[in-house]
């Protein structure tokens, strides 16, 4: 697996992503937002959490115009892996590569904390890793996690069975308790906790590695 | 040539600041208040020959997300 993680200036957690994927046996290439080209070969671009440009105007959206944002739509539409997480999701989002939006914290606090996550479909190379209902222990680091979208598109995600993720006990208001979700051919990912942070045991927990692991075993470098 | 542009949250979409603004002037004793929205206001300083349409682009692309905000030009 040849992994691209996007770098813009904000990002925070561009080297934690980096480091689990080289866990999972991956290749890494960093990617600035500046880039106009991908590397060629990569299977999967990694949009990291952190706070691109600022959070300037709303989260994820000068990112989403930025030229390497281009070449990750163009990735995700000849059918490449991307996943978003935290900031990166909401980057995911504002390119349209996923429905909604991320709305503020209904509590309007920055919440930083180890929640209960349920997953709540195996059925991606994404979740493959995990059996589908089994709750897992991921950190929440966000002020803008509140996931919103029309009653149809919920209805419709939930139908599709592309709700990936969701949350115990909903911290920030999501609709449907959604934490993650993927996109209609089930190779896009966007989420709100930080797998990442829970990828070996000086985190505390590794229930983050079976993530980075199923993406290994799915995307095999030919 | 000048444009303002504003954005709000959609009717429908909860706008947790809002609320928060509503409790607080209840709290200070301004009654009367059932609803507060925020939303954003941002001045565009144009060239001569930018048009309203031109904002509108630029609206629907970058300064309002329409899955959550409406917008709307005021040409100064």
């Amino acid at each position: 697996m040849h992994a691209a993680v996007v770098v813009f200036p904000g990002s925070n957690c561009d080297r934690d992503l980096a480091v689990a994927f080289e866990a999972a046996g991956a290749k890494v290439s960093m990617v600035w937002h500046k880039d106009t080209e991908l590397p060629s070969g990569v299977d999967i671009v990694g949009v990291p959490g952190g706070f691109s440009y600022g959070d300037y105007l709303r989260c994820g959206a000068i990112a989403a115009n930025s030229p390497i944002c281009r070449e990750v739509a163009a990735h995700a539409e000849r059918g490449g892996y991307v996943m978003g997480i935290c900031n990166g999701f909401q980057v995911l989002t504002e390119t349209g590569l996923l429905p909604g939006a991320l709305l503020r914290n209904a509590g309007l606090k920055y919440i930083c904390k180890t929640v209960g996550l349920k997953v709540a479909t195996s059925d991606s190379d994404f979740t493959s890793g995990y059996n589908a209902g089994a709750v897992i222990d991921i950190p929440i680091a966000h002020h803008d996690g509140n996931y919103y979208a029309d009653s149809d598109t919920i209805t419709e995600l939930l139908a599709e069975d592309r709700v990936a993720f969701t949350y115990e006990d909903n911290p920030n208001g999501a609709q449907a308790d959604i934490a993650g979700i993927l996109s209609a051919n089930r190779r896009v990912l966007g989420m709100m906790p930080h797998p990442e942070r829970r990828a070996d045991p000086v985190h505390g927990g590794t229930d983050g590695v079976a993530l980075f692991r199923a993406l290994a075993g799915a995307l095999v470098t030919a | 040539m000048k444009a303002r542009v504003h954005v709000m949250l959609k009717n429908g979409v909860l706008d947790p600041q809002g609320e928060a603004v509503r409790h607080a002037l209840g709290a200070m004793g301004f009654d009367g208040v059932k609803g507060v929205r925020q939303g954003k206001v941002i001045e565009l300083d144009l060239d001569a020959g930018v048009t309203e349409a031109d904002v509108e682009a630029m609206c629907e692309k970058l300064l309002a997300n329409t899955v959550i905000e409406s917008y709307s030009v005021e040409m100064i």
